[in-house]
């Protein structure tokens, strides 16, 4: 396997509603950035991997089939990877995949949600005769599970609105942000309303519209390079009995894929920075265990001692995270692309210093599907 | 063996796409039953106008006015229309070339009969008389030597900048074999789970195979309706659909003798009160609500029993 | 770069409706078994999954996700999904194992068409914003494609004619097709108009159906197939969705994808055609010659899994190899309005 680096990174302006473009304006927003950050043209792009999340968002059937022009696909080979909430981790790894088996030299992944063309809730809940409905809403189906987490781990109240504080607070350094909360506080979380008790309003994601690209290549097109040292994808059925759905065995046995391919062997002292896909603020402290930072019931202390903050021992979501922005179908390339940014330098106000290895890391259906990445700085 | 339960499933929603500044102007445009078309890096003229340069992949900006007469350059017969087509009566579906564009825009034309079109007729655009700014604008084209109805005059109104695009699919929803016992059950009161004959784990409600041994489950297991709450949520937030007024739980229940939970409602207890290893029972509709569904049980309610113990249930969460 | 192989198959029967749900799970679980079971080999001996199928087929979201249940996926699985027909499943699986990451792969489509109005259903795949609000269903504009070719001298309604017949003929040595028979084209073209040019022999029937191929690597490939199908050309392209843009009666992408696959020289090709005169358009496009047997399974006309049918072709292929009767094949896919996006798997045997 040869080595695939990203070369150039690109993202839109996140936001509920993005009312001034079309589908496909959103995605050359963020492709034009990332080719530009490349320093690519398009004749320099062999083939193109887009991601999206259900097609029932848009209402648009393989929307990549409309979209072939506008994602300067036309004439080239064009996949679309939809892995759920994971989509667009996998789409990266698919992207790195095409690049390091050597059958392209440079590939274009573009992932993107338009969120605002629907209601996510209506598509996701349209009633299946004989199926129950959701009385829950959308964050009704994780709240449970993070009810289990803090009753096995022990964990005090405040983290989750620790976490949620932080990433606002990191939100507001990122340009492209959908919130930007520079004065959220703790105290402000907790007082914000209960939805899904025991998740508060502040804890929950926004639902947004927005794309993320990034260029992804065998050799530096420019000056800067995020060498992919690891990939990783894997699946477990949504439900089984026996599942352990708060530290599911598919995230772990991907973390250990992981760092066993990146050559790491204590995650937390040799990863530098990670983004990792955090919905709901209590998933950090869980995938902090779940991916090996931290021994399990133990990853609330990492958060709690403010070791996840920018200038902590393993900063993550400096860029705000899933907190801060989520177009669904882009939110794990976001957390790809953002770790790749990391390692290059390029994130601007929330660059972690010296960070030299990252990890970007999406999940997705009820936490079955998970894709991951590290890169680092230095070629392997 | 009799076919398993099957039941209409209708996927309708009206979304609501915001154009950008190229499709918005074309849109805008129909309003006053112009056409316009974008010219590409080519030279051609696109109509409808494209984003984006299928050659070049470049943006394109480069507006150009076309005439709503054209030529048919080919077409099909529908003999039987479908729902949501321009026209209720046979009509041709047909690529227009309009006059002064060098593609061609894909639309309905009214001929009558098939023996009436044929490749290099002309037509022209029937505008409707409520334009909105969408392609149905134009309502159909019809067969013509003549000119269309004139533009009007660039009205004040705002541009477009929205279409809204109403989509209703139908489909046909079936159960699994293994789901039809479970749903028949529940018509009658009772409760059915199955056992996969491998790992021997009684699911319920039933799958189409058992997700870690991918073999159909068999065996029928017929379940009391009383069990434990593993975990649950608060739901505090009003949501599109929702059926009883927030707050209330949602709790994940695993039946006993069942080796998985299933989310429902859990009443009759204030919010605050309800904990994770809580006994629970079910509360049944009338009998005469009852259909194949889990809904027959209206809603699960403390059973007074003392709480089951915490290794009971924690290799269920 | 490594060498990789087909060397399993298995397909549902092609069936005009199924009992089961859109999830798959009923078909999926007898081909997993069949094609596992062929080689000797369970599921923990699989490197890496990947499916292909689609939400608006079956009218829901995450429709792909229940499908897993049928693989029995715990202990958790190196897996991948395409909203795509499951060629492109077989493609990315393909990548993947040229990296080597894997050495065995197991890919699987399926849809249950039957579900949904499909004319209807494919409109989804049109331009959302000036296109799809007309609702053009998926016959009406094969009709404009095929008619388009007949007056430009392509093909005629008698040679649309003679690909159905042969195609049902054909099917009659498969026991998995939907329709065959020994129809006359002249029987055939006494048939009125469907959606005119097009009769109803013209175009692939409604099916409910799924497909599942393994591949394997280098030794591994040798050890589990007395024959493996190695796969020497794998390519795919994608063409302008601007329907009135591009000339309907070729498809570039096609000849693209051909060229750099190697098509030339092949014995057999199965070809993923849904409308009679695609057949004749994409033998053109493939620049396949009269010496080439094609679509001897009798094609997608005589059954046309969605979503799986695409892989099926392959497999069908591929099969050619591995029963010794050809050495050098070609399997195609087609995805999009009127061939918009098109995959070439070109496969040989080795002595």
């Amino acid at each position: 396997m040869r080595p695939a680096a990203v070369v150039g990174t690109g993202q839109t302006h996140h936001a509920a509603k993005r009312l001034d473009v079309s589908m496909a304006g959103l995605c050359r927003e963020a492709i034009d950035r990332a080719m530009a950050d490349a320093g690519v043209d398009w004749p320099d792009i062999d083939a193109v991997v887009v991601g999206k999340a259900p097609d029932l968002f848009e209402g648009v059937m393989m929307p990549e089939l409309f979209l072939a022009d506008a994602l300067g696909a036309t004439g080239k080979p064009l996949l679309r990877v939809h892995t759920a909430g994971s989509v667009g981790g996998s789409t990266g790894n698919v992207a790195a995949s095409l690049v390091q088996s050597g059958v392209h030299d440079r590939v274009l992944a573009v992932a993107f949600e338009k969120q605002s063309e629907s209601n996510a809730m209506w598509a996701l809940s349209v009633p299946t005769p004989f199926t129950m409905p959701v009385h829950a809403g959308a964050g009704g189906y994780f709240a449970p599970h993070v009810r289990a987490y803090i009753r096995r781990a022990g964990a005090p109240e405040h983290i989750g609105a620790m976490v949620a504080a932080k990433d606002r607070r990191n939100g507001s350094l990122n340009p492209y942000a959908h919130l930007k909360q520079p004065d959220i506080t703790v105290e402000s979380v907790r007082a914000s309303t209960m939805l899904w008790d025991p998740i508060r309003y502040d804890e929950t994601c926004p639902s947004s519209d927005g794309a993320c690209a990034v260029v992804i290549s065998a050799e530096p097109t420019s000056g800067q390079a995020a060498w992919i040292r690891a990939t990783a994808m894997r699946t477990e059925p949504t439900t089984f009995a026996g599942r352990d759905q708060v530290n599911p065995q598919a995230g772990r046995d991907a973390a250990r894929a992981l760092w066993r391919q990146a050559g790491i062997t204590d995650p937390l002292s040799e990863v530098d920075t990670a983004e990792i896909y955090v919905p709901f603020s209590w998933f950090e402290p869980m995938w902090l265990e779940n991916l090996g930072f931290a021994e399990t019931g133990q990853g609330w202390k990492l958060t709690e001692a403010g070791e996840t903050e920018i200038g902590g021992r393993l900063p993550v979501n400096p860029s705000g995270g899933v907190l801060s922005s989520n177009p669904i179908g882009a939110s794990g390339l976001l957390r790809f692309a953002e770790a790749a940014m990391q390692v290059m330098g390029t994130a601007g106000d929330h660059q972690v210093d010296g960070a030299r290895v990252a990890l970007g890391h999406a999940y997705g259906g009820g936490s079955q599907f998970f894709a991951m990445w590290v890169v680092g700085s230095e070629k392997p | 063996m009799t076919r398993p339960l099957s039941a209409p499933l209708d996927v309708g929603f009206d979304y609501t796409r915001s154009t950008g500044p190229t499709l918005g102007r074309f849109l805008t445009d129909l309003r006053h039953r112009r056409v316009t078309g974008i010219r590409g890096a080519d030279g051609r003229v696109h109509v409808p106008p494209l984003e984006y340069d299928p050659v070049t992949a470049e943006p394109l900006s480069e507006f150009v006015g076309v005439a709503s007469t054209g030529v048919v350059r080919g077409w099909s017969w529908i003999p039987d229309p479908l729902e949501g087509q321009p026209l209720d009566r046979p009509f041709a579906w047909a690529l227009i070339q309009l006059d002064g564009a060098d593609t061609a825009l894909l639309h309905a034309v009214d001929a009558g009969s098939p023996d009436a079109i044929t490749t290099g007729a002309r037509v022209r655009a029937r505008w409707r008389a409520a334009r909105v700014g969408a392609i149905t604008d134009i309502e159909y084209f019809e067969l013509s030597d003549e000119p269309a109805d004139p533009p009007t005059d660039a009205s004040p109104d705002n541009d477009v900048t929205m279409v809204v695009t109403p989509v209703n699919l139908h489909y046909t929803h079936s159960a699994s074999p293994t789901e039809d016992p479970f749903l028949r059950g529940l018509m009658e009161g009772r409760l059915i789970a199955q056992r996969c004959p491998a790992c021997e784990k009684v699911y319920f409600p039933p799958r189409p195979a058992c997700p870690t041994d991918g073999v159909p489950t068999t065996d029928q297991v017929e379940l009391s309706d009383r069990g434990t709450v593993t975990t649950f949520c608060i739901v505090n937030v009003p949501f599109l659909g929702q059926r009883i007024p927030p707050p209330y739980v949602s709790a994940y229940v695993l039946l006993d003798g069942a080796d998985i939970p299933f989310l429902h409602l859990l009443l009759g207890i204030a919010p605050e009160d309800v904990r994770m290893g809580m006994r629970v029972e079910a509360v049944w509709k009338p009998r005469e609500e009852w259909g194949p569904t889990m809904q027959n049980i209206d809603h699960f309610r403390p059973s007074g029993e003392p709480d089951a113990p915490f290794d009971s249930y924690s290799r269920h969460l | 770069m490594r060498e990789v192989a087909v060397v399993g198959f298995a397909q549902t029967p092609c069936v005009r409706e199924t009992d089961g749900t859109t999830n798959g799970v009923e078909m999926l679980v007898p081909i997993f078994h069949e094609v596992l079971g062929g080689l000797g080999l369970t599921k923990s001996d699989i490197g890496f999954w990947c499916s292909g199928s689609s939400d608006y087929l079956a009218g829901r979201a995450f429709s792909f996700v229940s499908a897993v249940d049928a693989i029995g996926a715990f202990p958790p699985i190196a897996e991948s999904h395409v909203e795509m027909d499951a060629a492109w499943a077989l493609y990315e699986a393909w990548v993947k194992l040229l990296c080597g990451e894997a050495d065995t792969a197991l890919v699987y489509g399926f849809g249950k068409s039957s579900a949904g109005q499909l004319r209807r259903v494919l409109a989804m795949q049109l331009d959302p914003y000036v296109v799809t609000p007309l609702w053009p269903d998926s016959v009406g504009l094969a009709g404009i494609q095929a008619r388009m070719g007949i007056e430009a001298g392509l093909w005629d309604e008698r040679a649309m004619a003679s690909v159905a017949a042969r195609s049902r003929a054909a099917a009659l040595s498969n026991p998995l097709a939907q329709l065959s028979g020994s129809p006359e084209v002249d029987e055939l073209l006494a048939d009125e108009y469907f959606v005119n040019p097009l009769r109803r022999h013209d175009c692939a029937p409604i099916t409910d159906g799924a497909a599942t191929i393994v591949l394997a690597a280098g030794d591994r490939a040798r050890e589990l197939c007395e024959r493996p199908a190695w796969i020497t050309g794998f390519e795919h392209r994608v063409d302008s969705p601007s329907l009135g843009g591009r000339d309907l009666t070729t498809s570039p992408s096609a000849v693209a994808a051909g060229k750099a696959a190697g098509a030339e020289d092949v014995e057999v090709a199965e070809l993923h055609a849904p409308f009679t005169h695609q057949e004749i358009l994409l033998r053109q496009a493939l620049g396949l010659g009269d010496d080439v047997a094609v679509n001897p399974s009798g094609g997608v006309l005589a059954g046309n899994p969605m979503f799986s049918a695409g892989l099926a072709r392959i497999g069908e292929a591929a099969r050619r190899i591995h029963d010794g009767s050809a050495s050098r094949v070609l399997g195609h896919a087609t995805s999009g309005p009127l061939l918009q996006q098109n995959l070439v798997c070109v496969m040989e045997g080795r002595e």
